[in-house]
């Protein structure tokens, strides 16, 4: 239906194995690479991708690259962020076990490109079997001679191992990402320094989502141009990976161009409303974005599109509501999660989200008094000063539901309680 | 070493000694000295010790702090931070239930409300038979498959009430069959 690239060679119940990846062309970028490419070149190509990255922030791949200076020192370290803990994604996952070795060779480029000597691939415990199946994977790689020391006879040699997480949503942030491998309580840290000047131990250290790292070996196989073009509108690039669940018939993961309208990927991919019911709205990009409402139900689905409405694509995990879905309590459930997930380090985040999980419990339980929304206002004002971006993050569907739900909000005052009858 | 459910006040007493094999501590030993930094492995070695153990007693931890050359103070700022780590007593199997977004607009209430009727047990406690402790879970990425629930870290979904039935079936099955430890 719509050009497949990263699941060109998905199938339903195994990994694409080594020697498939082999015969359909894999391992010749990193190959081409190492027979004595120029790194700066390589980066460019990957800046003229206008490849964004796929884990949520949508920084540019490339200039994040360029910001490793060449006289760095030395070693510096490439990280794979697999920590994965936006709720609604699980796009990386379905990747893993669809297609590992894009990543490995796609961090194998991304290394020599810095002249990165270590690889690390962060990873949930929940994801214990993609662990598994990368740890097993990374061995045939080296086995083969595409990771170890003195890859193919130059002078780059590049290792990459799995490091399991002991379970935080914090752990995703770089920072605290950076902290949690130097076996530290992961707190974020505040930049300056990035990490790409001093990260992990101090090194230089480059830092991507899992989904970005595997669109590398494509780009520099096929070219910039090429990943330009798959993307439907003018301002994007390539395709994206959307966890699509909530009130669907067909829930999972799909690769569209970006620019796919909303409404066909619902309609498409996962084959309509759940009985054929109206859409109320979705988060677009995970917990950490606003709500759409129905309004934009064809808006187009790349990271311009969605700014322009003043939301974000995000992680690209697309969690749709049906007209049964009580808003509020949607609200209150995430804001349950940014409570409990917040690590505590800073003040407005550790204790502004209890006051406003508290504060959303009592409307939806007709227990809302006084200024209901001047409080939340408030609130959420407070914790755009926390440290990292969790805080900020978090009251995005707040603020979106006082913004594009403001009806519903006003009908659970004035009628003391939820108007609906949750399913 | 079992916790009666719900007797916070009849606390267990741990053993001030702890009982793990030469071959575990003599290959964490070796995965220590393989790294540069012995303290990226914290979780990795507490999770060892955890497996080994059943959960990361006071013993244990003081055990990975000196493996990793930490206090044990810093070994138990992490143990407490992170989700799969645990530093008290649990039974033989951990559900951890999903309660985010997705897997609650699936019916996540029902499945609490049904393993709460089956087990007996409320969220933080341990079935009287050490078989079965309940905790809730953040978001643990198979909203494809809502709702979910981890078992020992294994994800099972959909899920329906009889499905759940099932499951503890095969897991009370499993642990007559294997009677072991059940810390």
């Amino acid at each position: 239906m719509y050009p497949q690239v990263l699941f060109q060679h998905r199938k339903p119940d195994r990994i694409n194995t080594f020697a498939e990846y082999r015969e359909q062309g894999g391992y010749s970028a990193l190959s081409d690479v190492i027979a004595g490419a120029d790194p700066a070149a390589v980066i460019a190509t990957i800046d003229d991708a206008q490849l964004l990255g796929r884990g949520g922030a949508g920084f540019p791949a490339g200039r994040k690259l360029m910001t490793v200076a060449q006289d760095a020192p030395h070693p510096r370290y490439l990280i794979c962020n697999a920590d994965e803990m936006e709720p609604g994604t699980f796009k990386d996952r379905v990747l893993l076990h669809a297609d590992p070795h894009l990543l490995i060779e796609g961090m194998a480029i991304v290394a020599y490109t810095v002249r990165a000597r270590h690889g690390i691939i962060f990873i949930r415990p929940e994801y214990e079997n993609a662990a598994r199946i990368l740890e097993r994977e990374i061995r045939l790689a080296r086995e083969a001679g595409f990771l170890g020391e003195k890859i193919h006879d130059s002078d780059f040699s590049f290792e990459i191992v799995v490091h399991r997480s002991g379970g935080r949503y914090i752990c995703g942030e770089v920072t605290a990402l950076i902290s949690a491998l130097e076996g530290c309580r992961p707190n974020p840290r505040k930049a300056p320094p990035y990490p790409t000047d001093k990260g992990l131990w101090q090194q230089p250290t480059v830092l991507n989502n899992v989904e970005t790292l595997a669109y590398v070996p494509l780009i520099v196989r096929h070219g910039a141009q090429w990943f330009r073009d798959l993307a439907l509108t003018e301002s994007a690039a390539g395709t994206k990976l959307f966890s699509i669940s909530g009130h669907v018939n067909k829930p999972g993961c799909y690769e569209v161009p970006l620019g796919v309208p909303l409404s066909e990927m619902i309609e498409n991919c996962c084959g309509g409303m759940r009985d054929g019911r109206p859409f109320k709205g979705c988060l677009p990009g995970g917990a950490s974005t606003g709500f759409l409402s129905a309004e934009h139900y064809h808006i187009p689905m790349d990271y311009e599109s969605l700014k322009a409405v003043g939301n974000r694509l995000g992680t690209g995990a697309v969690m749709v509501f049906d007209d049964t879905t009580c808003m509020v309590a949607a609200t209150l459930n995430l804001t349950n999660f940014f409570a409990r997930e917040s690590c505590g380090w800073c003040t407005p985040c550790r204790e502004g989200f209890p006051y406003l999980k508290d504060l959303l419990y009592r409307l939806e339980n007709g227990m809302a008094d006084g200024d209901w929304i001047g409080q939340v206002e408030t609130l959420c004002g407070h914790l755009y000063k926390a440290y990292c971006a969790f805080a900020p993050g978090g009251v995005a569907p707040i603020e979106s539901l006082l913004a594009n739900f403001g009806e519903e909000v006003q009908a659970h005052i004035d009628l003391g309680g939820c108007p609906m009858q949750r399913q | 070493m079992l916790r009666p459910r719900g007797a916070f006040f009849e606390r267990t007493i741990e053993p001030l000694e702890l009982h793990v094999s030469e071959a575990l501590i003599e290959k964490l030993k070796n995965e220590i000295a393989a790294v540069e930094h012995p303290r990226e492995l914290a979780v990795d070695v507490m999770m060892a010790l955890q497996d080994h153990h059943g959960y990361l007693s006071d013993a244990a931890r003081d055990q990975a702090a000196e493996l990793l050359g930490m206090s044990a103070l810093e070994v138990d700022e992490l143990a407490t931070f992170y989700t799969f780590i645990f530093r008290e007593p649990v039974g033989r199997y951990v559900i951890h239930v999903c309660d985010s977004l997705i897997c609650w607009m699936a019916g996540e209430e029902n499945i609490v409300d049904h393993l709460r009727q089956q087990l007996q047990i409320d969220f933080g406690q341990t079935t009287a038979d050490g078989l079965f402790t309940l905790l809730p879970v953040c978001c643990i990425g198979y909203c494809d498959r809502a709702p979910a629930i981890l078992v020992n870290r294994r994800v099972h979904g959909p899920l329906t009430n009889s499905r759940l039935d099932e499951l503890l079936q095969k897991y009370r099955a499993e642990a007559a069959e294997k009677p072991g430890s059940n810390v």
